[in-house]
C-alpha cells in the first residue's frame, strides 16, 4: 500500500516544554491509524502540527511526498489534509445543510467576483454543492435534520455534522480529533461503523482518541505516544502485548487497553 | 417562491418611488427645503454605516469608520482644490484610496478579535484627526474651505449631470445624488450577503478556526470585507465634503464613528437594511429630542439602552416576529 502521509522527526517546543519530540510514522492509503497516549502525551499538539494549525519546531509532514507542514491551515486543507474538531465546533447559527454546503468551498470553480455576479460557473457550483451536501447528509444519517439550525442538534448529531463538514472538503486524509469523546456505548458503536464506512469509501483516516476499546476495534494500526515521544507502533494486538505501552498506562491500564 | 419574488420586486419599486418621487414631491409641497439637507445626510451616513455593518458581518466591531470618511473627504477636497480635478472622479478615487489604506491597516489589525479590534479601530479615528491637523497637505485646523460645487459631468459630449452651481436647487441635486448612491450601495450589499460571499462572511463570524480548516482563506476574506467597508466610508466622506463645501479635522470624530456603529445595532446586525433604518431613526430621533433641551442626551441615551435590552437584534427583528406570528 502506498504511503499517504509521512511524519518525520516532528518536534514542537513551547518554551522549555517539549510537547512532541522527534516523532516519525506514516499513514498508508485507505487505512485507519489511531494515535493514543495518556493525558498530556502530546496527542493534541501532534494533531495540530499535522493539520498545520501549529508550525513544527523541527521535522516535517508530507502528504503524498509533498511537504505540508508550516503552511497555513487553509492551504493544508486545499492540499487534502482536513481536520475535525474535538468539541462541537460548527457554524452554530447556520442550518445543518448550509454548514455542509459552505464546507464545499474548496471545490468551487468560481471566484469571489463570480459569486457576486452570479455567473454560470457560480450557479453550477451552487447546484453541485447542494446535491453533494444532500448526499453527505444522507450518508451520515442527518438528512431529516437538514433544515434545522445547527445549534439545536443533540450531541451525537453535532459530532456527525462535524465529520460531514470535513467530508465536504473532499479530503485525501481526514483527521478526527477524539471522535468518540463523551459518547455512550451505543453512540460509539455507531460512530465506529461510520468511520469504517468512510474508509471503505476510499478515505484515509487518522484519529486521536482516548476510548481504548473503540480504538482497538477500529484501527488498522496504532501509534502510542508518551511524554511527547513515540513508544510503540503496530497492530492492535501488537500494542496490547507491548510492555512499554502497559507501563505507560500503569494504574488503570489493564482495563483501559482492553486486556 | 414566485409570489415571494414579486413581493420583493414590489417592495423595491415602492421604496424607489418613495425616495425618488414621493419625498421630493412632499418637500416641495410643504416648502420644507431644509429637509433635503437632513435626508441627504441620512443617506450618506447610512452608506458609511453599511460599511460598518459589513465588518460586523465578519465578526468585527468596527468603531473606526470616521477615519475613512475623513480621509475620503480630504482626498476629494485636495484633488478638487489643489489638482483641479472635477468632483465626479474624486468619488471613486476617494473610495479606492480608503480601501487601499484599509488593506494596509487591516492586514495587521484584523488578526485581533472582539474588544481588542474595537479598541484599535476606535483610536484610528483619533489618529486620522491628528494626522489631518499635522500634515501640511490638509492645511491643519483651518481645514479646506470654499470647495466649489460639483461641476457638470459629461460623457462623449453628453451632459449627464448639470453643473450644480447653475442649478436653482442644488439641495435637490445633492439629495438625488446621495440617495442614488445609497440605493446602489445597499443593492451591492444585498447581493454580497445573498451570494455565497455572505455565507463565507458568516462562517468567519461564527468560527474562524473551522472556516480555515475547510479551506477558507480567512485573512484574505477579512481584508476584502474591510476594504469594501472602508470604500463606502470614503465615498460618503467625499460627498459630505462637497455638500458642506469644506472639510476640517473635526468633520468626522470619534462620536461619528460610534454613531455609525450604533446605527447598525439599532437597525439590526442580522439585516442588510438594518443600517439604513437605524441611521434614519437615530438621526431623526436625535433631532426630535432637541426640544427637550438639556435633557436631550439623557433621554436619548436612556432610550438607546432600553431599545438594546428590549430589541437586542435591532428594529428589523420586529418585522420578523410579526411575520412569524402571521
Amino acid at each position: 500500500m502506498a504511503e499517504m502521509l509521512e511524519v518525520s522527526g516532528l518536534s514542537k517546543r513551547f518554551g522549555g516544554l517539549v510537547a512532541v519530540n522527534n516523532v516519525s510514522f506514516s499513514v498508508r492509503e485507505k487505512e485507519i491509524l489511531s494515535v493514543i497516549g495518556p493525558n498530556g502525551a502530546g496527542k493534541s499538539t501532534l494533531f495540530k502540527l499535522i493539520s498545520s494549525f501549529l508550525r513544527p519546531t523541527s521535522g516535517e509532514v508530507r502528504l503524498k511526498g509533498e511537504r505540508i507542514s508550516g503552511l497555513a491551515p487553509h492551504i493544508a486543507a486545499r492540499r487534502g489534509v482536513v481536520r475535525t474538531f474535538q468539541e462541537t465546533t460548527i457554524f452554530k447559527n447556520m442550518s445543518v445543510r448550509d454548514n455542509v454546503i459552505i464546507a464545499h468551498h474548496l471545490r468551487s470553480k468560481a471566484n469571489l467576483f463570480g459569486f457576486f455576479l452570479g455567473t454560470g460557473t457560480a450557479r453550477a457550483d451552487e447546484a453541485a454543492f447542494g446535491a453533494s451536501a444532500d448526499e453527505i447528509l444522507a450518508l451520515l444519517g442527518l438528512a431529516s435534520l437538514a433544515n434545522e439550525t445547527a445549534r439545536n442538534l443533540p450531541h451525537g448529531h453535532l459530532r456527525a455534522l462535524g465529520i460531514a463538514v470535513g467530508l465536504a472538503t473532499n479530503p485525501s486524509i481526514l483527521l478526527l480529533d477524539e471522535p468518540f469523546a463523551g459518547m455512550n456505548h451505543e453512540e460509539t458503536m455507531r460512530m465506529v461503523a461510520l468511520v469504517r464506512r468512510l474508509r471503505d469509501l476510499g478515505l484515509t483516516i487518522l484519529l486521536v482518541e482516548h476510548d481504548m476499546p473503540a480504538v482497538m476495534k477500529i484501527s488498522d494500526r496504532i501509534v502510542v505516544l508518551n511524554f511527547g515521544q513515540k513508544i510503540a507502533e503496530g497492530t492492535p494486538s501488537d500494542i496490547q502485548a507491548n510492555d512499554k505501552v502497559i507501563e505507560a498506562y500503569l494504574g488503570s491500564e489493564d482495563e483501559a487497553i482492553g486486556l | 417562491m414566485t409570489r415571494n419574488r414579486s413581493m420583493k420586486i414590489a417592495s423595491v419599486a415602492a421604496f424607489l418611488a418613495i425616495v425618488f418621487i414621493a419625498v421630493p414631491a412632499a418637500i416641495s409641497l410643504s416648502g420644507r427645503i431644509d429637509l433635503y439637507y437632513t435626508l441627504t445626510s441620512v443617506a450618506l451616513l447610512s452608506i458609511a454605516s453599511a460599511g460598518v455593518w459589513l465588518t460586523f458581518y465578519i465578526g468585527r466591531i468596527n468603531i473606526g469608520q470616521g477615519a475613512y470618511a475623513l480621509m475620503g473627504g480630504y482626498v476629494s477636497a485636495i484633488l478638487v482644490m489643489n489638482h483641479g480635478w472635477s468632483f465626479w472622479p474624486t468619488i471613486p478615487v476617494a473610495g479606492l484610496l480608503c480601501a487601499a489604506a484599509s488593506v494596509l491597516i487591516g492586514l495587521p489589525i484584523l488578526r485581533l478579535r472582539g474588544v481588542y479590534f474595537a479598541m484599535v479601530t476606535l483610536t484610528l479615528t483619533e489618529v486620522a484627526r491628528l494626522l489631518a491637523l499635522a500634515l501640511p497637505i490638509t492645511n491643519g485646523a483651518k481645514g479646506i474651505v470654499s470647495i466649489p460645487l460639483p461641476g457638470a459631468l459629461s460623457v462623449f459630449g453628453l451632459t449627464i449631470i448639470p453643473d450644480f452651481a447653475t442649478l436653482q436647487n442644488s439641495r435637490l441635486a445633492f439629495y438625488l445624488l446621495a440617495v442614488t448612491l445609497m440605493v446602489v450601495c445597499f443593492a451591492v450589499m444585498y447581493r454580497l450577503v445573498q451570494s455565497r460571499i455572505g455565507k463565507l462572511c458568516q462562517s468567519l463570524q461564527q468560527n474562524e478556526e473551522l472556516a480555515s480548516s475547510i479551506g477558507v482563506n480567512i485573512a484574505y476574506l477579512r481584508v476584502i470585507a474591510y476594504a469594501v467597508s472602508s470604500f463606502f466610508g470614503g465615498v460618503a466622506g467625499a460627498i459630505f465634503a462637497a455638500i458642506s463645501q469644506s472639510i476640517y479635522p473635526s468633520s468626522f470624530t470619534v462620536t461619528d464613528s460610534v454613531n455609525f456603529m450604533l446605527n447598525c445595532f439599532l437597525g439590526g446586525l442580522g439585516y442588510v437594511f438594518g443600517p439604513m433604518l437605524g441611521t434614519l431613526v437615530l438621526y431623526f430621533g436625535w433631532d426630535l429630542l432637541f426640544q427637550t433641551g438639556r435633557l436631550q442626551l439623557l433621554i436619548y441615551s436612556g432610550l438607546m439602552i432600553v431599545l438594546m435590552l428590549v430589541l437586542p437584534n435591532g428594529l428589523l427583528s420586529l418585522a420578523e416576529t410579526t411575520r412569524k406570528k402571521a
